[in-house]
């Protein structure tokens, strides 16, 4: 009864805001005058390049990242891939174990926070602005990451807060104030309030706010023009539901649609790379081409790679710290092999479904290219001019529509499960930052899950850019200090991972599947 | 050694007509332990939301502890009153599998079920628990209508 009130209450007062404003200007520019005002500082700070270039620092300070983990952990992501499978398969799961979080949920909980509209919609984006070249280096970027996030998987669950009531809390925000202290480091305590800061942003950004952006784009596209506000109280109003009035229904139910949306799509995209085999071939001589010549995108090669880094690190948030909030779950003794297991995750994510959408835009010739010199025709913007004019979501909806005309209505009910999933995920990330901050307690998670759900709204409002911009930079700065965090706490991963790889050698670790088999 | 029958409960009616088959036969087996099995049906790769993973292993817990007091523990004390040898244990996953895996630990004679009371298009699919125990224990199993 209580909290029928309380999202009654909520949100009337959300719909007589938008009503008193309605009279001055329309909501969405308003909203969105005010968004990009309030953020474009953070935004100016996060994306600078770096003196003399046009390179963002912190698309390097990724990159630099993953190739230091991936040397310090002797490519540990092609040499660990077998264990991995069979970690996930639960051959080394303990049947006593059994009703526990198993290495397979934890992933699948993960993943369904990172495979969305990174996947659909920013690889659309990427492809846009750096042309097919961008492609390669999100592969590239998505093999590096791996490296990432076996790194701070391994620490977020050795670092977890297991609570006396059973339940548990894990994420970079508990591994660096306590790792920092147990190697005598100081400063973890203020990179952990800063990560879980930038984390409660993210989560409003990233997390919230471009999902429901997003959402909004693909619903007005089939339904017709209609005020971004609506979706978003639609939106709000039903995460609402999910995570204040804690209707777990809604939440099952996508949880359960969700991976099989995933592998529809997927499938769509190999039967028309099938349709189209003979394409394939000159799809990834213009993706190779494309990576080290730009094929005339404006800002050239280097144009393709940041494209191609930036939408891969925001697809699949290797280093940003968030996959070791969810996976921090599982249950096992050894926290290394969660880290063997998520660094399946960029791999799934990036090298598999990241890729087939930019396949499928390349090959379904979204991308306007001048006949005669085979360089792509540039708009006003800098962006290359695709074939309806499209761009983000709109433009992967094109792509497979080219070959599927009812392709957009499947993508737009899995854009809006994905939203969805990705919603409900973030907003538990940005909670445990929340309660990291201020301590739990009910009526402090509530102030933040309000929030959250007002942002869905603000957010469905806004135009693309300035809400792009800013969830790009509220996730990018949390691996700002989460890679600090990881950069410090090496040793300890490579203790575990030595240990741990020893007594499987050894034999200690046994296999428990097939040594019990009937 | 002593003789070991695996009964398996699932707290409905038709765990009771198993176990009340399975005293007949103990009755009659010298130096009889009945060992009792509730399985939680549960699976390792099924899709959850982060929140439900932080409290799975309170849940767990709770499950577990549902199961001991509402099921297993009314039992072994109704059959230690009676005068019968039983041990209870509560697990989770796949029924048909565990009740084979804890008959094959314990070195048990025969497997005690209940034909299951649920029926419908799933088990006409999979198989239900009964089928699938029946097609691949590596005891004998009897089935008590």
């Amino acid at each position: 009864m209580n909290n029928k009130n309380k999202i009654f209450y909520a949100l009337s007062t959300l719909v007589l805001l938008m009503h008193s404003k309605m009279a001055m200007a329309s909501v969405d520019e308003t909203v969105n005058d005010v968004f990009s005002w309030a953020t474009g500082w953070f935004v100016g700070l996060i994306f600078a390049p770096l003196p003399g270039t046009s390179f963002p620092w912190i698309v390097l300070w990724l990159v630099v990242g993953a190739s230091v983990f991936t040397l310090y952990f002797g490519f540990i992501q092609f040499r660990a891939v077998g264990h991995s499978i069979a970690l996930v398969k639960g051959d080394y799961t303990n049947p006593r174990d059994a009703g526990e979080v198993s290495h397979f949920q934890a992933l699948a909980t993960a993943l369904s926070g990172t495979v969305g509209l990174g996947n659909i919609a920013g690889v659309a984006v990427a492809v846009s602005i750096g042309g097919a070249g961008a492609t390669f280096w999100m592969i590239l970027a998505g093999l590096l990451g791996m490296a990432s996030k076996f790194a701070e998987c391994t620490l977020g669950v050795k670092y977890r807060n297991e609570y006396s009531d059973g339940t548990v809390s894990g994420g970079p925000m508990y591994y660096i104030s306590k790792g920092f202290k147990e190697r005598g480091l100081p400063g973890g305590k203020l990179l952990a309030v800063m990560f879980a800061i930038f984390c409660i942003l993210g989560s409003l950004g990233g997390g919230n706010m471009f999902q429901a952006n997003q959402a909004h784009a693909q619903i007005s596209g089939i339904v017709g023009d209609y005020p971004g506000w609506i979706t978003g109280l639609i939106f709000a109003a039903i995460v609402f539901a999910v995570i204040v009035g804690g209707i777990k229904s809604i939440a099952r139910v996508t949880e359960k649609v969700v991976p099989f949306m995933g592998v529809m799509y997927v499938l769509a995209a190999l039967v028309i790379l099938l349709m189209n085999a003979d394409k394939i071939g000159w799809a990834f001589g213009q993706i190779f081409e494309g990576a080290f010549t730009g094929l005339g995108i404006a800002g050239g090669f280097v144009g393709a790679l940041i494209q191609g880094f930036k939408r891969a690190a925001f697809s699949n948030e290797a280093g940003v710290g968030s996959a070791a909030i969810a996976h921090s779950a599982v249950k096992t003794n050894e926290p290394v092999t969660e880290g063997f297991v998520s660094l399946l995750e960029p791999f799934i994510d990036t090298v598999l479904i990241c890729t087939m959408t930019a396949l499928v835009i390349i090959i379904t010739g979204q991308l306007m290219t001048d006949p005669a010199t085979g360089l792509y025709m540039l708009g006003e913007n800098g962006r290359i001019l695709t074939a309806d004019g499209s761009s983000g979501v709109a433009l992967t909806s094109a792509a497979f529509g080219s070959a599927f005309s009812w392709f957009p209505y499947v993508l737009a009910v899995a854009v809006v499960l994905f939203a969805f999933s990705t919603m409900i995920s973030w907003s538990y990330y940005g909670l445990k930052a929340w309660t990291y901050l201020f301590g739990e307690g009910k009526s402090k998670e509530l102030t933040y899950k309000v929030m959250f759900c007002i942002f869905i709204v603000i957010g469905a409002a806004a135009n693309l850019g300035p809400v792009i911009d800013f969830s790009d930079a509220a996730i990018f700065a949390m691996a700002v200090v989460n890679i600090i965090g990881l950069y410090f706490l090496l040793p300890i991963i490579k203790r575990e991972l030595n240990s741990y790889l020893s007594r499987l050698k050894t034999g200690e670790i046994v296999k428990f599947k097939g040594a019990t088999a009937k | 050694m002593s003789n070991i029958l695996i009964v398996g409960l699932d707290g409905s009616e038709s765990g009771s007509r198993a176990l009340a088959y399975a005293k007949r036969l103990a009755s009659l087996i010298p130096d009889c332990t009945l060992e009792l099995v509730y399985v939680i049906e549960w699976t390792p790769y099924s899709f959850q939301t982060p929140e439900e993973n932080a409290s799975r292993h309170k849940r767990r817990e709770q499950e577990i502890a549902v199961a001991t007091s509402r099921v297993i523990d009314p039992a072994i004390a109704a059959l230690h009153s009676e005068g019968f040898t039983a041990n209870g244990r509560v697990m989770h996953g796949d029924a048909a599998e565990l009740l084979n895996l804890v008959a094959v630990e314990e070195k048990a004679d025969q497997i005690v079920v209940a034909r299951s009371s649920r029926g419908g298009i799933t088990s006409r699919l999979f198989g239900s628990v009964t089928a699938n125990l029946v097609m691949n224990a590596s005891v004998p199993v009897t089935v008590v209508n």
